[in-house]
């Protein structure tokens, strides 16, 4: 019997590891190892043994059915992998093939040196400002110092905005007006940028823009000195250029500043870029804004954006800024 | 501003080196914009005389000279130029010479002739701009002689700079050098001509005003002389000067010509250039009149009727007003507009033998005023315009009657009149020491600030412990104030002396909410895969209509080109031209952004326009529902309160495919696909999806409180309702409806929109998919099929809707 045994459980396990579909292993699983298996038969028969010999056939038949049970549990598994691999076969994909439908996007340049800027700037404790593009005359000159028939209207190029008064209206010529504003609506300490968006009525062309950007830095403080004002352009030149720029002031005029100056960066290499205007702001600027210029002092500085974002990228015709073509606008 | 080294040098006592002049000029204020080296590379040239002159055989534009290079001997030259006679002493460039321009000379041969050397013109030995025909040169230099011997060419610069509007004294020789006499530490003198009248009236400084009014002098050699100053706001000083038996027919000399060459003036005739140099080195402009053409000898200054004419130098008819001051004779006749052009009819002329001689003093302002209306400038005009130094007229008179009587053989009648109007006050500054320190951020003494002041003429005595008293110097119009002279210190002790400082509060710098979350909604759209674009914020005129919108826009008065005349109302236009722009480069499927400010009419009462922050994206290629999700998206990204579309019909819009969007129930921008009609318009012939809302407006609408919303740890059921729902119930209203029916309700979402058979006509079905949930327990069926009931029951109680079976 136990022979028997044995002989069924080795020809068994030849047969399922030969089934070649998982309902095949199935129907072999059932006819094997069911109830209407040989095995089972067997098991019925034992009732006649003596103690001795049952124990002997029981221990035969559950090594049998344990080997066959495994063969089974081995031949799924097999199949299992095979069928994976075909389902996986019948889904490649090739990868290399894949193309996204849009990219990132794209950030202009003027803004993203507009971030850039502001960023330095917060980091050196400024907050910053903002205000209309068009503005009255006050603003953008009355309070800036510029009497009505000042000679220094005539370096300011300005569109006026048809509003019915004469001239009361004007495109911002720079952005100015926003440190009036800010001086207006906040007593100092004030340590503020303003960026923004200017206009002048001159000729475009690769150099010169009508509409383009300006960055203003304004502060205003007890004990406030020329010397603060150097050395804050100093700050700022190193922060946004490299510890390798240097700058260096030469007098100027501005209504708006008194003593004036235009600063220029010194390159690495040693070759000068002109940027921007600064100085010391105007006693009658701190008053007409209500600012009491014995016991306040600052200084003002700003610059043109364009230029800077411009080089920067190697773009030589500033008036690509204003293009909507896709093609420069994607490339940054 | 041009100025000679040379020049400049007769007014220095003591040489400087040009690189020192320029580096002055640069730490004063008046940056050198162009540097020129003259006289150098005319070792070569001589003065030749010409022999003989001849045809050419074998051509009509050169022609055959024989000249003579001081040797005695024909050197035969062949020559483009036919501008010279036999006899003429001319600048002749041997074999071997290298010209200022580069070009070297050598023996060459032209049509079948031999050209041994070449005959200059002015431009050619960078002497000037003349070109038509070669230099002739003074008969009674030798040849043979160098031609910078000659003429008395040496070595000079020539620097051009850039004079602010603060700094009248800049534009005169005297004036800069005085400046760069100060900074390098050498000392400075004016010119000292022999005093030509005796004056009448005292010497002027700033408060020296007068009341106008006419002044007549007997003249020595026959006659009178009248000032008469009707408008002495106008016209702060007048002096009136006679010069006899000028031979107006005299040639300036070189000299003179080359220096108002090299400063940029064309020589006119002697007197002319005689007036033009003073100006130039004393900063003065003034006016010689042709004496016999000046009716009743008298020069008045008073204001212009209105639509009163003149004939100007320039041989233009110029028009006044009431505002403009003019210069009359004695019958009252314009002769001149003050400050900025004589008058044709008293020009000097070669005739003119007596010339009355008028030096004043305008004011600035009504210069300003006159060039500006009457678009008409001149180097008289930017002079006034700046503040002349109004004392400097008697010294400027005796170096015009100096010249003249040099060069045309003038003598001057010893009178002068002199009348004086209103010039402005100067009085003296009281300037703290403590003060200048404390916004130069240096440690400067009284005695250091006085030294610093003293060579530019700012005189100063000592009131109190550390506080001065400054004079303004009478060509300083633009000083006037303490914070003035702090400049004047701060720019003689130069910039760059002044140690760096940096800022030493503690401060916390910061972008504003609304900064922080305009850069969050332009990374959404980067994120949104669009492209950033700026385009002109000015529109040309139509480009509204041509958008749908409402064709009134805000309009420029003084546009660079009519296409950039209009403000923009919306930033619809220029996106949708920037649409066009690439569909016309066959660009398709492009998504743009843009954020900026557009203008809108100014509210009843305001000065200014009504000026918002829009931000927009265009998305080409797409339809309507691309928007919408762009809109749903930016709603999430601010946190907006029920945020929501209603369908509308929005100008520049689809008719059909557009609507609003709102926060609250409030309209905050517009949402849709661009009109066709506007499509076709702009030849774009694809869909086109826009937003466009007021984004500094959505700054401050209601946002959702960022609460927590607690997560059951039950499981969830689910359930799916669609209903018939007429078309004009918005699907929104629906989802909100079944979103407010039952707390228990975790969310709701739109997941289809069918339209036909058997829904009926006017009708469209909407399946809705709502997750229902009970952060204490798990829901029962019974619980859920009771919810169910109670949210059919209110929508179709709300919006005439019906559940589908």
């Amino acid at each position: 019997m136990i022979d028997d045994i044995r002989r069924i459980a080795a020809a068994a396990t030849d047969r399922i590891a030969g089934a070649a579909t998982l309902d095949e292993l199935g129907a072999l699983d059932r006819e094997l190892l069911g109830k209407t298996s040989e095995l089972s038969g067997f098991k019925r028969q034992m009732g006649g043994l003596d103690h001795e010999a049952k124990r002997e056939v029981g221990g035969a038949l559950n090594a049998a059915r344990e080997a066959m049970a495994a063969a089974v549990a081995a031949r799924r598994a097999e199949l299992d992998a095979i069928a994976r691999r075909a389902q996986a076969e019948a889904e490649r994909l090739d990868l290399t093939e894949v193309r996204a439908g849009r990219d990132a996007g794209h950030l202009h340049l003027v803004t993203q040196t507009i971030e850039e800027l502001e960023d330095v700037f917060v980091g050196l404790g400024f907050t910053v400002a903002e205000g209309p593009e068009v503005e009255d005359d006050w603003h953008n000159f009355t309070a800036l110092n510029f009497g009505r028939y000042h000679p220094a209207r005539d370096m300011q190029d300005t569109f006026f905005v048809d509003l019915g008064a004469e001239r009361e209206v004007v495109m911002r010529t720079h952005t100015s007006p926003v440190q009036i504003r800010v001086m207006e609506g906040q007593a100092p300490p004030i340590y503020s940028i303003m960026p923004g968006r200017v206009y002048r009525n001159e000729a475009t062309d690769s150099t010169h823009l009508a509409v383009f950007h300006q960055l203003e830095c304004l502060v205003i403080d007890r004990g406030i000195t020329f010397g603060h004002l150097a050395g804050t352009i100093d700050m700022f030149t190193k922060a946004y250029f490299g510890p390798g720029w240097n700058m260096r002031l030469r007098p100027a005029y501005f209504p708006f500043t008194e003593p004036s100056a235009e600063f220029d960066l010194q390159r690495p290499d040693g070759s000068w870029l002109e940027l921007g205007g600064c100085g010391m702001v105007h006693p009658n600027v701190l008053r007409n804004c209500g600012i009491d210029p014995e016991e306040f002092s600052g200084f003002a500085f700003g610059f043109g954006l364009d230029r800077l974002a411009a080089t920067k990228h190697g773009v030589t015709d500033l008036r690509e800024l204003a293009s909507t073509d896709i093609r420069f606008l994607e490339q940054f | 501003m041009k100025v000679l080294n040379s020049w400049l040098h007769e007014l220095l006592d003591a040489p400087v080196a040009p690189e020192a002049v320029a580096a002055a000029f640069d730490d004063l204020g008046t940056p050198v914009e162009e540097e020129v080296r003259l006289g150098e590379g005319l070792d070569g040239i001589v003065v030749a005389q010409v022999l003989a002159l001849s045809v050419h055989p074998n051509a009509d534009k050169i022609q055959l000279v024989d000249v003579d290079r001081g040797d005695g001997e024909p050197l035969q030259i062949c020559c483009g130029a036919f501008n010279m006679a036999v006899g003429d002493k001319v600048p002749l460039a041997t074999l071997g010479t290298t010209m200022p321009g580069g070009m070297k000379i050598e023996r060459r041969k032209l049509r079948g002739e031999w050209s041994n050397g070449m005959l200059c013109s002015s431009r050619e030995l960078g002497l000037g701009d003349e070109h038509a025909g070669i230099k002739v040169l003074p008969p009674e230099l030798v040849a043979g002689t160098p031609i910078t011997e000659a003429l008395g060419i040496e070595p000079d610069v020539r620097w051009e700079l850039e004079v602010n509007p603060n700094r009248p004294d800049a534009m005169s020789v005297a004036g800069l050098a005085r400046d760069v006499a100060a900074k390098v530490g050498v000392g400075f003198h004016l010119p000292a001509p022999p005093s030509a009248a005796a004056s009448i009236g005292e010497p002027v400084t700033w408060a020296s005003s007068g009341p106008g009014g006419r002044s007549t002098a007997a003249l020595p050699g026959g006659g009178e002389l009248t000032i008469d100053v009707a408008a002495p706001d106008g016209c702060g000083r007048f002096v009136g000067r006679v010069l006899r038996g000028v031979d107006a027919t005299a040639p300036s000399p070189e000299w003179l010509q080359h220096r108002l060459t090299e400063l940029g003036m064309r020589p006119i005739s002697a007197l002319v250039d005689i007036s033009n140099y003073v100006m130039l080195e004393l900063g003065q402009p003034n006016h010689p009149y042709d004496l016999a053409k000046v009716a009743g000898a008298t020069l008045r200054a008073r204001r212009a009727k209105d639509g009163e004419t003149l004939v100007t130098l320039d041989d233009v008819e110029r028009t006044f007003t009431a505002d403009d001051l003019l210069i009359t004779d004695g019958d009252d006749v314009a002769v001149g507009i003050a400050g900025i052009m004589g008058g044709a009819a008293c020009e000097i002329s070669d005739a003119t033998t007596d010339v009355l001689l008028e030096m004043a003093w305008f004011d600035p302002t009504s210069v300003s005023r006159s060039s500006r209306r009457l678009g008409l400038r001149s180097e008289a005009s930017a002079r006034f315009e700046k503040g002349v130094d109004p004392a400097i007229a008697d010294l400027a008179a005796d170096r015009f009657c100096q010249l003249a009587a040099e060069i045309c053989g003038a003598t001057t009648e010893p009178v002068q009149v002199d009348v004086r109007g209103t010039l402005p006050e100067r009085p003296p500054v009281p300037v703290r020491t403590a003060r200048v320190n404390a916004l130069l951020g240096t440690d400067l003494s009284s005695e250091r600030i006085a030294e610093l002041l003293a060579p530019i003429g700012f005189a100063t005595s000592l009131l109190e412990a550390d506080v001065q008293v400054v004079t303004i110097p009478t060509w300083r119009y633009d000083s006037a104030t303490e914070i003035d002279v702090v400049e004047e210190v701060g720019r003689h002790h130069g910039y760059r002396n002044i140690p760096n400082r940096e800022l030493t509060e503690a401060r916390a710098g910061r972008l504003t909410d609304l900064q922080k979350e305009r850069r969050g909604v332009r990374r959404l759209f980067c994120g949104l895969g669009l492209a950033e674009c700026q385009p002109l914020p000015f529109l040309a005129p139509g480009q509204l209509a041509a958008a749908g919108l409402d064709p009134g826009g805000i309009e420029l008065v003084n546009p660079l080109v009519a296409e950039e005349s209009v403000l923009r109302t919306a930033l619809l236009p220029g996106l949708v031209a920037a649409v066009a722009h690439n569909h016309a480069r066959r660009q398709l499927a492009v998504g743009l952004w843009e954020i900026g400010h557009v203008f809108l009419p100014a509210p009843d009462g305001q000065v200014l326009p009504d000026e918002r922050e829009h931000a927009a994206v265009v998305l080409a290629g797409r339809d309507a529902t691309a928007a919408v999700e762009a809109w749903q998206v930016l709603a999430e990204q601010l946190r907006l309160e029920s945020p929501s579309v209603e369908n509308a019909e929005v100008p520049g819009l689809h008719p059909t495919r557009s609507g609003r969007v709102l926060v609250d129930g409030v309209p905050f921008g517009i949402v849709g696909e661009i009109d066709p009609a506007v499509l076709a318009r702009h030849s774009i012939g694809e869909r086109v999806a826009y937003l466009e809302v007021d984004l500094g407006a959505l700054f401050g609408a209601p946002r959702r409180s960022p609460a927590y919303r607690q997560i059951s740890r039950f499981p969830s059921s689910d359930i799916d309702l669609a209903f018939e729902v007429p078309e004009a119930v918005s699907a929104v209203a629906v989802e909100r409806t079944l979103a407010a029916t039952d707390p228990l309700v975790w969310s709701v979402k739109l997941f289809d929109a069918y339209r036909g058979a058997p829904v009926a006509p006017d009708h469209r079905s909407l399946a809705f998919g709502l997750r229902l949930q009970a952060v204490d327990r798990t829901l029962t069926d019974a619980e859920v099929a009771e919810v169910r009931t109670r949210l059919i029951a209110a929508v179709e109680q709300a919006h005439q809707a019906t559940l589908r079976g």
